[in-house]
């Protein structure tokens, strides 16, 4: 499982780079999902969204997953091109897969790298 | 081994191939609508009717199906479909008999509906029925769309919520969701029943209702029942049964007497309507007498009393406070409501009450022929069936592999994957129309395939290999979106 | 009778089995005092008894093929069935199978439906065809579930014609209730001259969806294509509800730019049945796939590497989506699929060519005839397919009750849906009338006092 140390990571299995602002769906979540087939990002550019509002929605060949804003802030852009490789999300999570970037927000309930490792780790069954 | 794909029709196709005509036209003729309003071609198959036999038959011959064998599909009741309904439901006189045909005319249909009304409440204990719902989850709609509106009418606005238990069948959520609702899922407890604390907790004043199986897709009866209905009255909230688990309760209880206020029947589960490979079902509702205004319009009622001379003059009402109607015409006449009143007609009260014991004695010998063997984690006397988990501690096989393996043994596999809060489950109905012999012979193939998975687990993950066809390529499916198909690209130069 | 096929014995073996002494011990988790209610219901009739009484009833009613001559249409139509359909149907692989879940040992009933999309493609120019709904007035009530989530719930408004079949507008109107939707258009006094383009007054930037039929309800048959460029310009989608005899001969709704085309499938192989079951066909633009309600089969290959078929985009539904999904619809009309298809290949490309021509001529033929009496005419001067409206010189009550006393069912009286249009019969012909059947309406019409 990749989890990059400069990212910051939601319970729900989102990513943030408080960086550049951009949101995605982590490598433990696209392997959950397994292979997706459909992606719809459910904002715009421009809209202001609450930390856990839902951003968009994912599908796979076995199952759905709603995708929350892991920050507050108005939405700068939006991966347009997902929506036609959506595999990508499978493939790329943290690159191309990013979703949308999240413009001087503050960030909700995240954690670092490390412990996202952890807690990933508790839910294996 | 050698590949058995049939074509489609679209290759069966040749061009200029006759199958059945139609009589010369013996009116004069006119001409045809302005050429801009015609089609340019019609690019449809011809084939002879061989053709058409030969392409079906060997089709058919690629499914199995409950009159190949055994078919313990959890939670989807494969009863044995007896024929003698195929034939009652192809009377002339149901067969060809338009639905806007005045009600003068179509008495024999009317009593029909009418009786079945009266059947289903006086079976479930219910004040109303309506008969017009397609299938289960449009009895669900049909009955979530009656309790918002009984809140609505009421002036009771802050109601939003649906109470749903996590072993629900997706309808149920989803039904909600066409409402706008939002649902609040409440956990089971250990033995399998509605966790009390948690749904004391959720009732409150913004409470539509609670949807509930009972027995639910565990296959237990809830054992606090008349405690759950009360507290989700208490609330204000109303009580809907799925009625898809009936086959356990015929004769054994009512769901009206325990206090459901709606119910929808699964005429193509609990009356043996055929499943027709995915439908078409019929999903009656039932309500108790504070919803009978709302239900949908129009009902069969009475239209003109009869005396002991001449029969009522049966006909079409609209309920008060009717929700309105939720599909062309009257509902699912010929293919499900004929079936299952002579279903119904030919078993009688203790017909009934015999199918409900033997459903359930039959789910509880499996369960107990297959208890050392499988972990069943909600272990008790059961109702019509069972769950129990497909896998094995220190082995890689998944309750799929089973599914598959099952196979090659000629069983029909079990539901999989569903109810959702068990792990890899394996979900058991064997209905009341199979006979001992064939429960052992699948009870020794479920034990036989756990010895399998320590001693040859790749048979099992390879499985099913004496199947027509191994397993499917779903991403590809999913990926490629190959939709339809069409006739071949040069057609009409083929000869 | 009953079909249980566990003798004492067994019974009792299995009793031992389980643990409990009787049958009844099973049931002890069931609230006493409501356990084991008496059901007041008539004794059980043998099969000999149960095939008599149900003759019996059905024998009551009076039937369009033995008793009737009928010239009623709106929205169910009485068409030449071949033999061979009721002979695959009655095939138990196919009808007593489930929901092809598992692919291995279902190939049958998923390529049959593989092929239902097909034929519904290629017979509406859509790009997709689902896998059925309930009948032709569900599907519309799905079209409009489709478009509410293709706009994520921000346009809220559904313009329908009027000339919508009266009980599909219904059903939408029942389907939307806790939606917030605003319905326009969705009006019973309707204006005979407004041709389709006046429904663009409606439509406007909170426009999710336009609704028309084709042809319209009273059988007319317009070009969308200028009122769907225009709806389109509003950002709004257009579905057309479609009679899909009337699409063997007609310009496809797909050449028109509709978006979702769906419609009443009946008319393909399925016995009128006093209603249903019927088949809801629905069809659309692979780019609203994601969105579309129901089944779907698509094309894949085994581990074998043999061509196979497949339920495919399954997240989109209940089972997995639940309370987020476009849907709740799960069983569907599968075997009337099959029934459609095999209508469809019977009669192939020629046979239903012939279908849609023979019921265009009687019609018109009858059409011609009947405007020909004194008092009686045509309403419209559209074209028209199988279907046209005839005014009467009184109330269309009255004409249907004397031709019914004269054992002829007449037309649909519009009067029950819309006020003003009392006079008026909505008369259907197919290639079941024959001219001789044609000549006894016009004859006992001329005698009508
Ligand atoms: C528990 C339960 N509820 C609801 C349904 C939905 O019924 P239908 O498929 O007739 O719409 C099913 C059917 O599979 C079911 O098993």
């Amino acid at each position: 499982m990749n989890t990059p140390s400069n990212l910051k990571y939601t319970k729900s299995d989102e990513w943030f780079d408080p960086s550049t602002g951009a949101v995605g769906i982590t490598d433990y979540a696209q392997g959950q999902l397994s292979d997706i087939v459909f992606v719809e990002l459910l904002v715009d550019e421009g809209e202001e969204v609450t930390a856990g509002k839902a951003i968009a929605s994912v599908e796979s060949v076995k199952a759905s997953a709603e995708i929350y804003a892991p920050a507050a802030g108005k939405v700068s852009a939006v991966n347009k091109g997902l929506s036609d490789k959506p595999e990508i999300l499978n493939s790329d999570p943290f690159g191309e897969g990013w979703m949308i970037k999240i413009e001087g927000g503050s960030a909700g309930d995240v954690m670092d790298a490390a412990a996202y490792v952890t807690y990933c780790e508790g839910r294996a069954h | 081994m050698a590949t058995i794909v049939e074509p489609t029709i679209f290759e069966l196709s040749s061009p200029g191939r006759l199958g059945v005509t139609m009589p010369a036209s013996d009116v004069p003729e006119v001409a045809l609508p302005p050429k801009d309003l015609l089609r340019s071609e019609l690019p449809l198959p011809e084939l002879a009717e061989v053709d058409v036999v030969r392409h079906y038959t060997k089709l058919s011959k690629f499914n199995y199906s409950v009159d190949d064998g055994f078919y313990p599909l959890g939670s989807c009741t494969m009863k044995y479909n007896p024929k003698i309904n195929e034939d009652t439901c192809r009377l002339p006189g149901y067969l060809f008999t338009h639905p806007l045909q005045p009600v003068e005319t179509v008495q024999g249909n009317l009593a029909l509906m009418f009786e079945l009304q009266d059947w289903l409440k006086e079976i479930s204990g219910f004040a109303g029925v309506t008969l017009q719902p397609a299938a289960g989850a449009h009895g669900e709609f049909t009955g979530v769309l009656m309790m918002a509106a009984y809140h609505k009418l009421r002036g009771d606005t802050k109601r939003t919520k649906m109470l749903i238990p996590d072993a629900a069948h997706g309808t149920n959520p989803a039904s909600v969701g066409m409402l706008g609702y939002s649902v609040v899922t409440i956990p089971s407890d250990s033995r399998g029943n509605v966790d009390l604390k948690a749904l004391e907790a959720a009732c409150d004043g913004t409470v539509v209702g609670m949807m509930l199986t009972n027995p639910n897709t565990l296959g237990m009866f809830d054992e606090n029942i008349e405690k759950v209905i009360a507290l989700v009255h208490k609330c204000g909230g109303l009580m809907y049964g799925d009625g898809a688990n009936l086959n356990a309760l015929l004769g054994i209880v009512r769901p009206g007497d325990l206090g459901f206020d709606v119910m929808h029947f699964n005429l193509h589960k609990t009356f043996s309507v055929p499943h027709g490979g995915g439908g078409p079902g019929s999903g009656p509702v039932g309500v108790s007498q504070h919803l009978v205004d709302f239900l949908p319009s129009p009902l069969v009622g009475i239209i003109e009393e009869g005396d002991d001379d001449t029969a009522p003059l049966y006909g079409f009402i609209s309920p008060k406070n009717s929700i309105g109607r939720m599909k062309a015409f009257h509902g699912h006449f010929g293919g499900g409501l004929v079936r299952a009143y002579t279903y119904i007609a030919m078993h009688g009260p203790d017909g009934l009450k015999a199918i409900s014991q033997y459903a359930v004695l039959n789910a509880n010998y499996l369960q107990a022929r297959l208890r050392d063997t499988y972990h069943i984690p909600y272990d008790r006397i059961c109702m019509h069936e069972f769950v129990m988990e497909g896998q094995f501690a220190g082995s890689d096989i998944r309750a799929l592999d089973i599914a598959k393996r099952l196979m090659d043994y000629k069983f029909h596999p079990p539901t999989n994957y569903f109810p959702l809060i068990v792990h890899e489950a394996l979900m058991i109905e064997p209905t009341e129309t199979e006979n001992k012999d064939t429960l052992d012979r699948f009870a020794d193939a479920l034990i036989k395939i756990a010895e399998e998975a320590k001693t040859q687990p790749d048979l099992v993950k390879n499985a099913p290999s004496t199947t027509p066809f191994g397993r499917m390529d779903e991403v590809k499916a999913a990926r490629e979106l190959v939709l339809c198909c069409w006739l071949p690209e040069n057609y009409e130069e083929m000869v | 009778m009953t079909y249980i096929p566990i003798s004492p014995k067994e019974r009792d073996a299995m009793l031992k089995t389980v643990g409990v002494k009787s049958l009844d011990d099973l049931f002890e988790a069931i609230p006493a005092k409501h356990r084991f209610p008496k059901l007041d219901l008539p004794p059980a009739l043998t099969e000999m008894e149960a095939a008599a009484h149900l003759a019996d009833m059905a024998s009551s009613n009076e039937n369009v093929r033995e008793h009737l001559i009928s010239f009623l249409g709106a929205g169910a139509y009485h068409h030449y069935v071949p033999s061979v359909v009721d002979h695959m149907l009655r095939r138990g692989e196919f009808f007593t199978a489930y929901t092809p879940y598992q692919p291995e040992i279902s190939q049958g009933t998923l390529q049959a439906i593989f092929e239902y999309q097909s034929l519904m493609t290629n017979l509406t120019g859509m790009e997709v065809s689902n896998a059925s709904h309930y009948d032709g007035a569900t599907a519309t009530a799905e079209a409009v579930n489709l478009a509410f989530a293709q706009f994520r719930g921000k346009r809220k408004k559904v313009v329908m014609s009027p000339t919508v079949h009266p009980q599909y507008r219904e059903v939408i109107r029942t389907y939307s209730q806790g939606m917030g939707i605003e319905e326009a258009g969705d009006n019973s006094n309707v204006d005979l001259e407004a041709g389709p383009e006046s429904l663009m007054a409606l439509v406007d930037e909170q426009t999710m969806l336009v609704v028309v039929q084709y042809p319209d309800f009273f059988g007319r048959i317009y070009d969308y294509t200028k009122l769907i460029d225009d709806a389109h310009a509003k950002g709004a989608l257009v579905c057309i509800v479609a009679n899909p005899t009337a699409l063997l001969m007609l310009k496809t709704p797909a050449s028109m730019g509709a978006d979702i085309v769906v419609g009443e499938a009946q008319p393909f192989g399925i016995p009128l049945w006093y209603g249903g079951p019927y088949l809801g066909f629905f069809t659309t633009k692979k780019s609203y796939v994601h969105k579309m309600a129901g089944r779907l089969i698509g094309e894949t290959v085994d581990a074998r590497g043999q061509r196979s078929y497949v339920l495919t985009l399954t997240a989109r539904e209940q089972h997995i989506k639940r309370e987020r999904a476009t849907s709740n619809i799960c069983t569907n009309q599968g075997l009337l699929a099959l029934c459609a298809s095999v209508y469809m290949s019977t009669l192939g490309k020629t046979g239903l060519q012939q279908v849609a021509n023979l019921c265009y001529q009687k019609a018109h033929y009858a059409a011609s005839e009947l405007s020909k009496i004194d008092g009686f005419g045509l309403c419209f001067s559209e074209p028209f397919f199988h279907e046209f409206v005839l005014c009467c010189p009184k109330p269309a009550s009255e004409v249907n009750q004397y031709l019914l006393d004269n054992g002829i069912l007449g037309g649909y009286d519009l009067g029950k849906d819309y006020p003003s249009l009392a006079n008026y019969l909505l008369v259907a012909v197919t290639e079941m009338n024959s001219k001789d059947e044609i000549d006894t309406l016009v004859e006992i019409l001329k005698e009508m006092e």
